[in-house]
């Protein structure tokens, strides 16, 4: 029980120290340099309160569910050996996390907001709705090929920095000819993908892989789904906004 | 009342965004895999966790943080507090004026990059894969740096009006040639950094930042100024990040040599 109790203080107590600096720099500018009392004092306290617990459940669930989930799915898809059903899993995970994600279906409201008022297309309700749902599918496409061509390029053994700087020169690329308006849009898209559930399963399964595929070091071929999936939707938002506008 | 309410309400968006993930895995194991799930009820009652972590996690940065962030983030762009008083505002904007956004801009963006929870599951899967080489605290101050760095350019840029892709483009060739440089297991981490630092905590306080900086510096567009600053933030932690490793190969072979030297 003593054991239990000291477990739960010590991930409280980590979670703290956690958000000490922002805590820090809060007080800081607001107390010495905005020189203003900290509004709604209670309601920041609780705020605070939940955020520290919060965070301390989640590392918890991180240990106890998303890791081992990862890893778990990853040896059973190598020990069975088809890349079919790999590949598969690959393309449905990054859809799937990706087209229900809220922060994407904020920002492809926001999105479409933008094109109807710089009358790229009609200004109604059904106009907008099928360009913010059209803008969901391709990032929610792109993340699943993102991850998709990660898994490949950890079977073979491929070096992550030619796909990431290859995937730079098409972002440059696709820039010069892109419309105006989407190019803020499909730089921000790239970065609202990876949502906090995804990152560490994601990053499991890549390391998972490459610790049961024989000749592939989890250090230098685990990592690198995160950097494809934040890469993709960037070239692939531009794409739409070509095909769209 | 109204907080349960809240938290009730942030829990179902938040099993919305678990529910589709859950499906495709378990989905996998039992009908392609065909294998029974090991330690289910770990796994569950973690699921659990994940669940009301966030939950909380969320609402509490509702509750506390983003607010006050985004009230402060108005109040030091604001051109009172920037020039003193209405009266004396500069018809030419000077980019020293802001030196308070500057710093706010690094400490807030350093701050909240050490509490992203994402980061911390990357570092913890990166300590663990790299057998210790690579401490957790290291890699999420190195990222943080990069963070600091890339927001307080990127309000810099906000003030001054150049274009984004000078910086972004720039950035991209240093990564580039970084990149040939730099121990070669640190550069998939390195690349992954980029793409984990623009989550939960960090986006909504910086986002207010910019809008607030581009909407009330003159001259600047909302529209046109008032993003970029995640781009910022997802380059300069693969800069950083490749550098604490280049660091910490260079002193190693420093402390190799000065061995060998006095074995002699």
């Amino acid at each position: 029980m003593n054991r239990i109790l000291g477990n739960i203080t010590r991930s409280l107590l980590d979670s703290v120290r956690d958000l000490l600096p922002i805590i820090l720099v809060v007080a800081f500018f607001q107390l010495l340099i905005l020189r203003q009392p900290i509004p709604n004092l209670e309601s920041i306290l609780i705020g605070t309160l939940l955020v520290v617990v919060g965070l301390t459940l989640f590392i918890k669930g991180l240990e106890m569910a998303l890791f081992p989930i990862g890893e778990t799915i990853a040896y059973a898809f190598a020990k069975k050996g088809s890349p079919f059903w790999l590949l598969l899993f690959a393309f449905s995970l990054g859809f799937g996390t990706t087209i229900a994600e809220p922060a994407l279906i904020a920002v492809a409201a926001e999105a479409a907001n933008v094109a109807a008022s710089a009358e790229l297309i009609p200004d109604m309700d059904a106009e907008r709705d099928s360009y913010a749902l059209g803008l969901r599918i391709t990032v929610a496409v792109s993340v699943g090929i993102a991850i998709l061509i990660g898994v490949i390029r950890i079977i073979r053994g491929w070096p992550l920095q030619y796909l990431i700087i290859g995937g730079y020169f098409g972002v440059v690329i696709m820039t010069m000819f892109a419309p105006k308006e989407i190019i803020g849009i499909a730089y921000d898209s790239g970065g609202v993908t990876t949502s906090t559930v995804t990152v560490p399963l994601v990053t499991a399964l890549g390391v998972g892989l490459a610790s049961s595929i024989q000749g592939r070091n989890p250090m230098i071929d685990g990592f690198g789904l995160i950097a494809l999936a934040s890469l993709t939707p960037m070239i692939f938002v531009m794409g739409y906004g070509m095909a769209v506008h | 009342m109204e907080l349960l309410n809240h938290i009730f309400n942030t829990l179902v968006q938040t099993l919305r965004d678990l529910v589709p993930i859950v499906a495709i895995i378990f989905g996998f194991q039992i009908f392609i895999l065909r294998q029974r799930i090991p330690n289910l009820k770990n796994i569950l009652f973690g699921l659990l966790y994940v669940l009301l972590g966030l939950g909380f996690f969320l609402v509490g940065l509702e509750k506390a943080l983003f607010p006050l962030g985004k009230l402060m983030a108005t109040q030091l762009t604001d051109p009172e507090f920037i020039y003193g008083g209405i009266e004396q505002i500069a018809s030419a904007v000077h980019w020293s004026d802001y030196a308070w956004v500057y710093l706010f801009a690094a400490a807030i963006g350093f701050s909240t990059t050490i509490a992203e929870p994402s980061l911390i599951a990357v570092a913890i899967k990166a300590r663990g894969v790299s057998g210790g080489a690579i401490s957790v605290w290291g890699l999420r101050v190195a990222v943080a740096i990069g963070v600091a760095v890339g927001i307080s350019l990127g309000t810099f840029r906000i003030v001054t009006g150049t274009p984004l892709h000078y910086y972004i483009i720039t950035g991209y060739i240093f990564v580039i040639f970084q990149t040939m440089f730099a121990p070669k297991m640190i550069i998939p981490l390195a690349y992954d950094s980029g793409g984990v630092t623009t989550s939960t905590v960090t986006v909504p306080l910086v986002a207010a930042l910019g809008l607030g900086l581009a909407s009330t510096v003159p001259g600047r567009s909302v529209i046109i100024d008032g993003f970029g600053l995640i781009a910022f933030a997802s380059l300069f932690p693969m800069i950083t990040v490749m550098g604490y490793a280049q660091l910490s190969e260079w002193r190693y072979k420093k402390q190799l040599a000065q061995d060998s030297h006095s074995e002699a």
